[in-house]
């Protein structure tokens, strides 16, 4: 019999959906399911309600955009928002954990199958054919011949994946045993806690799931056992082989009738009783997590939310959570990657984020008599995120002090998280409350103290802001008296630090001497209140916000750059809503492409280094690149640290953390990192943020690896390879075509141009901006706001591992 | 039981001190003004009184000391029950102008207790509490470390620093004046925010002042900035060479084996 | 009205203290000036006026209420002998009795105050006064009017030996009023929390302020300390912390050191501070503030940043 005249006999080309189940047990079946059906309704409305009680989102927009504008961004590189594209292709599940991603990925996606299937299923038996045989007299169904045979290779070969993918994320839970899968919390609270129950809660859904899909195979292999092999049936080829092998075991035909029934049943019970589960446990996931990846928007970690619009400052009910903020608790799977990831749990603080938000989803639910079964931490005695006392302040009770103190927003959680849960914007809000009643460190609030009185975390008087300046031998023009094109927002550390301030010089030599027009604000820059906000101090961030943005108003410029990346973000990102809305650039973007048009000449330093991406750069504002075009233009040979680009370790300074006591911690963030590079036999660690130089000098001291390893800012670099000046003629003469490229007339040296002291860049024909300036818009590979090469190019992908090809010596 | 804490607005000493041009007293024309530290001791400790029993505490200042209001807006911020604005200070006013202003006002206020700050950088003619104490005829205690509820009614227990870490415990009587050194905790934070609530709130009562009529019996002279008589000899060069010469010194003196 | 110079004198534990001496010690060249003698006010048992040789005359009140320094009656003594012997000039230490009796003196007395004295001078019959103010930053010359006038003066801004007179001062003895209607009672005595060790007695220390930053980069300066084999010490800030003991305290309200040699990493030099530890033999600052005031001091001085420094000299005093 061949496999035509099978599809041609198409009425009997199908299966029996009730073989050997009568009246009674199909009644009853029928009965179960609409029972699982309310249940699983039930549980479903619980959630939803529970969701309900908190504040808009203002994410409305964003899950219309996810679901029909944008159905496919970010399937194929990082973005800000997820979409349908990304959650059908688990594309966040498998980011920086391919094997993992793809079991998920076969499990997902055979479980739909075996869903469609059985939607199909009912379509065909409970509503077609009990239709037509009630209006007809007669049945008409879809589910035979060749649509039949389709359906069941599809739904076995989906089975299969799903039951392979599966077998390997339960071999990977109990054998490989990953670190991030172990519960144990980052701090123990007083009086033990136990997670059993979770783990527990895991099992069950890993062996429920196990389980539906080997009954279901049963029920095939004994169906077509008990059929004796109809020809067709080897469209169903994993029924088939399984059912040749119940055969050559000995199994005759008949038995195997019963034995199909018995499964059946099992089958049957285990799939209504896992529907009605679903609310309850874990198995949540399925469709929390889905609306969660919907919703999801990166850029509100990049622009935190205003506080909440409550009576009270920090929050204290339920009602004081958004619905994002809730559904991103029951969303989380305890996959652990941002438990892995997070520095301040690296570092041995009480902080994890797996933590944090479990503790407050428990909290919720302890407090909204939530419906979760399994999944819930037990503790001897009714503490913090168990207690049933609504009344208390979330921050410092539920969440202890510390643990909220601890974080220092690098984002690496949130960069993680494959369902899209935002941690630190929910951080930021209890830290608000921390803030409300003064509990913090007292060197944090010396610092907030001297930020509302002096502008700068120093304490140092506002006047001298730009006293860094001094040891230059030109002055930087004063952009609230003259035009610039650029506008430096130099920052406190690169204004206020010793260690600092030379590069700071530096930077602006260098700037210089390129041509670039350029000013600073002087005594009106203010610190621009990155850190402040994160802090959760937004009424100061509001202070130093609204001061800065109007003395950029009254100034007189076109862009601006920073030297700090936490500026950048903030300018970048938060001040276009208070009023201040220009280009922001890092100095790294314009350095990138000073050196590249050759406006700065530099000679090969053949250096050996390696580069630590600024969170607030790389992963907040994805600059990735144009660091290390500045290094392939110095002919350094670049060493990539494992943990690099969007995917960078975080110095422990963000968020605050720079201001508070890290006695505490085992391992300070930034010592984990020079480890890191340590064993990359590199020379030098290339930084591009004031604070890095800082943090990292200081680890490179602690770690006893300053001897072989120097920290180096990226501007040190730029320095020394620029061309000793009165060989920038010859150079030039000599390598010809080479530089070529340069702007077209190099002859003045740029030191010569404006003569020292005497008379003021500005007020040379040739000195403002010569012809370097313009074109850095038009040419900058990395506009902010467009999308831009630099993002879509480089985003997902991390820049390459191993080292990076230094560029071509000149000839 | 009712405690008022004076406060002042002293020059923020992180600016640079300009003198007028006769050099008979600091410009006070571009300096910038912040709340007297010793002041926001004495109003923390006032805070913890007021936390540990049943108290109200009133935060006073003069119209004479630039920003005052900020510091009273951070005040009530704090928890302060009350700020007053007391007007008619005139320009500048020294300590003994400053005590017999503030005697003046309080002595139909019915405090039971005056904290304020132990001194405050510009006080030439002396400190603000026993003078204060002295105009009131009120026992007055200074250098206090901390305040708190005595074991008969009417009373409390203070305790005196002195040098050397040497400190007493004085019983005194109600009402009386203590000159606040250090509180018991760190003064608490201010959020912005919540100033901010204040001054939108306008929660500041003003009050007059009757002139004083007493004078220091002062005189200045001149002002000046103190000449680096005795500048240390400044080491430069790499750590490791101003180590070196800072063990050759130490070494010189039979204090490191060098 | 006399033309004498009165000092009150502060003793501890039967012992007169060096401000004291520092301010009999001026007093006797401001006496001869004024064309006065030297009263020291002696509240408490005759005896120690065997210490005051420096001293013209002793006045002696030897109350029970005065055993102990409590407040009141102190200033109650105090204005009883003003009243008494209406001497030309009161001199008190600007310590915690000079900050508790000075103004409230000046008040009751009618007599102007001299406030953080750092020098006086006699022109003819005018007080002239050397006060140091706001935070030490600015340095005022004033004028005391009338005849009669207060000074309260900076520890160690005079030297203690013209103070040490080995003469046999004349004792006077005033017995005061009954001092029982005092409003407050001294209710307990706490002594110095005997601390680990004696930073007073010590040839060198290493001493630590708020430029340390945090409480594990003490660890460093610790480190330094050991290898020195020598106490820590710190500035005010960083005991307040809790971070060391109050027995390590240096300073105005600590303890006063002179060591052979005192090394300050992190300390900017408030005047409090200075108090304590300015007559150090040999004083090393290192503070990355070029302006800090504790290089108006100090011999020698370094901008090097401590946790490059200090790690060096470790290596150094090691190796």
């Amino acid at each position: 019999m061949n496999a035509f005249t099978v599809l041609t006999d198409s009425t009997s080309v199908t299966r029996p959906i009730f073989q050997d189940i009568h009246l009674i047990g199909r009644t009853i079946f029928y009965v179960l399911a609409a029972a699982a059906t309310v249940t699983f309704l039930y549980g479903w409305w619980r959630r939803v309600a529970k969701y309900r009680r908190g504040r808009s989102a203002g994410r409305g927009a964003t899950v219309r955009s996810a679901l029909f504008a944008n159905p496919f961004s970010g399937v194929h590189a990082r973005r800000d928002t997820s979409s349908v594209g990304v959650i059908a292709a688990n594309a966040t599940v498998s980011r920086r954990h391919l094997a993992t991603g793809v079991a998920h990925f076969m499990v997902f996606w055979g479980f739909i199958a075996l869903f469609i299937g059985t939607v199909i299923l009912t379509i065909d038996y409970d509503i077609l054919r009990l239709s037509t045989k009630l209006l007809l007299g007669h049945e008409i169904s879809f589910f035979y011949g060749t649509f039949y045979l389709t359906y069941s290779v599809i739904l076995d070969t989906m089975g299969l994946a799903a039951v392979l993918g599966l077998a390997y994320l339960g071999v990977r839970r109990a054998l490989i045993k990953p670190p991030q899968l172990n519960y144990a919390r980052a701090e123990d609270p007083p009086g033990g806690y136990s997670r059993a129950k979770m783990v527990a809660g895991d099992w069950l859904f890993v062996w429920g799931l196990g389980l539906i899909l080997l009954t279901g195979f049963f029920v095939e292999v004994f169906r077509i056992r008990a059929e004796n092999f109809p020809p067709f049936e080897v469209w169903s080829p994993v029924g088939w082989l399984g059912a040749r092998l119940v055969q050559a075991l000995g199994l005759p035909a008949s038995t195997s009738l019963g034995v199909h029934t018995f499964f059946w049943w099992v089958h049957a019970l285990l799939a209504l009783a896992f529907v009605a589960y679903i609310p309850f446990s874990k198995a949540l996931h399925i469709l929390a997590d889905g609306v969660n990846l919907l919703a999801h928007d990166k850029s509100g970690t990049r622009s935190l939310p205003a506080p909440a619009p409550v009576e009270h400052i920090g929050y204290q009910k339920i009602e004081d959570f958004t619905w994002k903020e809730l559904l991103d608790f029951d969303s989380c799977t305890k996959c652990g990657r941002c438990h892995a990831v997070c520095p301040a749990r690296a570092a041995g603080a009480p902080l994890s984020p797996r933590d944090l938000i479990l503790d407050l989803r428990q909290w919720v639910d302890t407090q909204s008599s939530g419906v979760t079964l399994l999944d819930r931490e037990q503790r001897p005695e009714a503490t913090g995120p168990l207690s049933p006392n609504g009344d208390t302040k979330i921050a410092g009770s539920v969440i202890s002090t510390r643990t909220l103190w601890s974080c220092t927003t690098c984002m690496a959680c949130v960069e993680a998280c494959p369902v899209g849960i935002e941690h630190v914007s929910t951080i930021v809000q209890l830290r608000r409350g921390l803030v409300d009643s003064g509990d913090m460190d007292p060197t944090l609030q010396k610092a907030l103290q001297n930020l509302a009185q002096q502008g700068n975390s120093f304490g140092k008087s506002a006047r001298m802001r730009a006293r860094w300046t001094k040891g230059l031998d030109f002055t930087i023009k004063d952009a609230r008296k003259e035009q610039v094109k650029y506008l430096w927002f130099v920052g406190d550390y690169a204004s206020f630090d010793d260690r600092l301030q030379e590069n700071s010089r530096a930077l602006a030599r260098l700037l210089h001497t390129a041509g670039v027009d350029f000013g600073i604000l002087y005594e009106d820059e203010r610190n621009a209140g990155n850190d402040v906000r994160r802090v959760g101090e937004e009424g100061l961030f509001e202070l130093l916000a609204d001061h800065n943005v109007n003395a950029l108003q009254a100034a007189h410029f076109e862009e601006i750059f920073t030297t700090d990346p936490h500026s950048l973000n903030t300018l970048r990102n938060e001040y276009p809503e208070r009023g201040a809305s220009y280009k922001v650039w890092h100095y790294t973007e314009l350095l990138a492409h000073l050196v590249e048009t050759g406006a700065i000449p530099v000679e090969p330093l053949n250096w050996r280094v390696t580069y630590h991406d600024p969170c607030y750069l790389a992963r907040y504002n994805s600059v990735i690149e144009a660091p290390r075009r500045i290094l392939r233009a110095l002919g350094c040979e670049l060493v990539e640290m494992p943990r690099n680009g969007a995917n960078t370790f975080c110095c422990g300074a963000g968020g605050g953390r720079i201001w508070m006591d890290d006695s505490y911690l085992t391992e300070r963030p930034s010592e984990n990192r020079i480890r890191e590079a340590a064993e990359l036999d590199v020379n030098y660690f290339v930084v591009s943020c004031p604070k890095d130089v800082t943090m990292y000098s200081d680890a490179a001291k602690t770690t006893g690896h300053d001897g072989a390893l120097m920290v180096q800012d990226i501007t040190q670099l730029v320095a020394a390879a620029v061309r000793v000046p009165e060989l920038v003629g010859a150079a030039v003469v000599a390598s010809g075509a080479a530089d070529a490229a340069a702007p077209a007339a190099p002859s003045p040296t740029p030191t010569a141009a404006p003569s020292p002291g005497a008379s003021a860049p500005s007020s040379g024909g040739e000195s403002p901006a010569r012809d370097v300036a313009p074109p850095t818009i038009a040419d900058e590979p990395s506009d902010p706001t467009a999308v831009s090469p630099e993002r879509s190019a480089s985003t997902d992908t991390e820049p390459a591992k191993g080292p990076a090809r230094p560029t071509d010596g000149p000839p | 039981m009712r405690i008022v804490v004076p406060m002042k607005a002293v020059p923020d000493l992180v600016e640079e001190i300009e003198l007028t041009s006769d050099g008979s007293g600091i410009d006070r024309e571009y300096l910038k003004f912040v709340l007297n530290e010793w002041d926001d001791q004495a109003l923390e400790e006032a805070l913890l009184v007021k936390e540990a029993g049943d108290a109200e505490v009133i935060a006073v200042g003069l119209d004479s000391d630039p920003d005052i209001e900020q510091a009273l807006y951070a005040a009530l911020a704090k928890g302060a029950d009350k700020a007053v604005k007391l007007t008619g200070a005139g320009e500048a006013p020294d300590t003994h102008a400053r005590a017999e202003m503030l005697a003046g006002w309080l002595g139909d206020q019915g405090a039971d207790l005056v904290i304020t700050g132990v001194q405050s950088p510009d006080d030439l003619d002396g400190q603000l509490p026993p003078a204060l104490g002295a105009r009131m005829g009120l026992p007055h205690v200074s250098v206090v470390t901390s305040i708190e509820a005595g074991a008969d009614a009417g009373t409390v227990r203070v305790r005196q620093e002195f040098s050397g870490g040497r400190s007493t415990e004085l019983s005194v009587t109600l009402p009386a004046v203590v000159g606040l050194q250090a509180a018991r905790q760190s003064p608490r934070y201010a959020p912005i925010s919540r100033i901010r609530q204040m001054m939108q709130a306008g929660g500041i009562e003003e009050a007059p002042l009757s002139p004083a009529s007493g004078t220091s019996g002062l005189r200045v002279r001149r002002m000046y900035a103190p000449e680096s008589t005795g500048h240390a000899e400044m080491l430069t060069g790499s750590p490791d060479e101003v180590a070196a010469k800072i063990v050759e010194l130490l070494s010189a003196r039979g204090l490191v084996k060098g | 009205m006399s033309n004498n110079v009165m000092v009150l004198c502060e003793h501890v534990g039967k012992r007169v203290t060096d401000s004291t001496y520092e301010l009999i010690g001026k007093a006797r060249e401001l006496a001869g000036a004024f064309g006065g003698q030297v009263e020291v006010a002696l509240f408490g048992p005759a005896d120690l006026a065997e210490q005051l040789g420096g001293a013209d005359v002793v006045v002696n009140v030897d109350d029970p209420s005065l055993a102990e320094y409590v407040p009141e009656c102190y200033e109650r003594a105090l204005m009883h002998v003003l009243g008494e012997r209406e001497p030309r000039l009161l001199l008190l230490a600007n310590a915690t009795i000079g900050l508790d009796l000075g103004a409230a003196i000046s008040v009751s007395w009618q007599a102007p105050l001299a406030a953080y004295c750092v020098g006086l001078a006699a022109e003819g019959d005018t007080l002239v006064a050397t006060c140091q103010i706001l935070g030490g930053k600015i340095m005022a010359e004033v004028e005391t009017e009338g005849t009669k006038a207060v000074a309260t003066v900076v520890g160690g801004a005079f030297p203690t030996e013209p103070g040490q007179g080995s003469g046999s001062p004349e004792v006077v003895t005033v017995s005061v009023p009954d001092l029982g209607s005092v409003r407050m009672s001294l209710t307990q005595t706490f002594e110095a929390q005997g601390g680990d060790v004696d930073i007073t007695s010590v040839d060198m220390l290493v001493s630590v302020g708020r430029g340390i930053g945090s409480q594990d980069n003490l660890e460093t300066v610790e480190e330094l300390a050991t290898s020195l084999g020598v106490p820590l010490s710190a500035s005010r800030p960083v005991i307040d912390s809790g971070w060391l003991p109050k027995s390590r305290q240096v300073g105005k309200s600590g303890l006063k050191v002179k060591p052979r040699a005192y090394l300050a990493f992190g300390i900017s030099g408030a005047p409090e501070h200075l108090e304590g530890m300015r007559s150090a033999e040999l004083i090393i600052a290192c503070n990355t503030d070029e302006q800090a005031p504790i290089f108006e001091i100090a011999h020698y001085g370094t901008t090097v940043d401590l946790f490059d420094l200090v790690p060096a000299i470790v290596e150094r005093v090691q190796g």
